[in-house]
């Protein structure tokens, strides 16, 4: 019951993240990745920032506490080389993102607005999961 | 850019990056909304709960920001048919190459894992051609 409630509340901080930092507009996501155009930088401070903040967290975590190191759940432990799943699926999903200005938290995020192709986007994102399911696994 | 984007932008950052961390370091999970969204594809196992509580909690951010009384900006260019398109592309792409933005970009660059530095790069590139080719060349 405790770990529900925690997890709820680092799902909505996190939401509440994007939502502050402003991806979770697509519009505003496309200006970040219209380099020739009006382009708007912010969006790398966003990553900036919350690779600081989780830098930090684990760079103090780590020095005190050796267990850290073991963090991975086990579905999460994946090759440690570059292959080209990697970079076929990487350069897959660039092209679905620079299409939409989605990433699949902003586009979950965006549901509760009512959008008809942001409901079009995350049902074929979830196709997309399976598909992968249907293809790569079994 | 003026001050309050660069703020803004450098608080939702940093609002990311403690969710992934605290979800990190209390329940060793990597904050992925792509493989997070995915496990939630039926047949659901124990693995499902935590995803749920998190994801209940992202899907509730937007609801309870507009309840300040703020708006949240959507905006969606693109038509719902090629939303689709786009959603289905972010959902293989994402599980063929392991992760999305938060999970290579936040999660995996904060490790420093060389394949999430690598699949960040690409999607950043692909995107990038993407908007470039819609916008500028279309």
């Amino acid at each position: 019951m405790k770990n529900t409630v925690y997890l709820f509340a680092y799902g909505l901080l996190f939401g509440l993240g994007l939502i502050v930092a402003g991806m979770s507009n697509p519009a505003k996501v496309l200006a970040f990745l219209d380099v020739a155009g009006a382009w708007d930088p912010s969006l790398a401070l966003v990553m900036a920032s919350a690779l600081l903040t989780l830098g930090l967290a684990r760079y103090f975590m780590h020095r005190n506490n050796d267990a850290a190191d073991s963090e991975q759940e086990p579905s999460a432990r994946v090759p440690a080389g570059v292959d080209g799943k990697l970079i076929t699926g990487a350069a897959i999903f660039g092209v679905g993102w620079g299409l939409s200005g989605f990433c699949p938290g902003p586009a979950l995020l965006g549901l509760s607005a009512g959008v008809l192709g942001n409901y079009a986007f995350v049902t074929a994102m979830f196709a997309g999961f399976w598909l992968f399911r249907l293809l790569h696994q079994r | 850019m003026n001050y309050l984007t660069i703020l803004s932008a450098l608080a939702g950052g940093a609002m990311i990056g403690l969710a992934a961390a605290l979800l990190l370091f209390t329940h060793k999970h990597t904050a992925g909304i792509s493989g997070i969204a995915a496990g939630m594809l039926p047949p659901w196992s124990e693995g499902s709960v935590w995803r749920g509580w998190f994801l209940a909690g992202l899907l509730a951010s937007a609801p309870l920001y507009r309840l300040s009384g703020a708006n949240i900006a959507l905006d969606l260019d693109a038509s719902p048919g090629l939303l689709a398109i786009a959603g289905l592309l972010v959902g293989y792409g994402t599980r063929l190459g392991g992760g999305c933005t938060s999970g290579h970009g936040v999660c995996g660059i904060a490790r420093l894992s060389v394949r999430s530095i690598v699949a960040t790069l690409t999607f950043m590139l692909t995107a990038g051609i993407t908007v470039f080719i819609v916008r500028h060349l279309l």
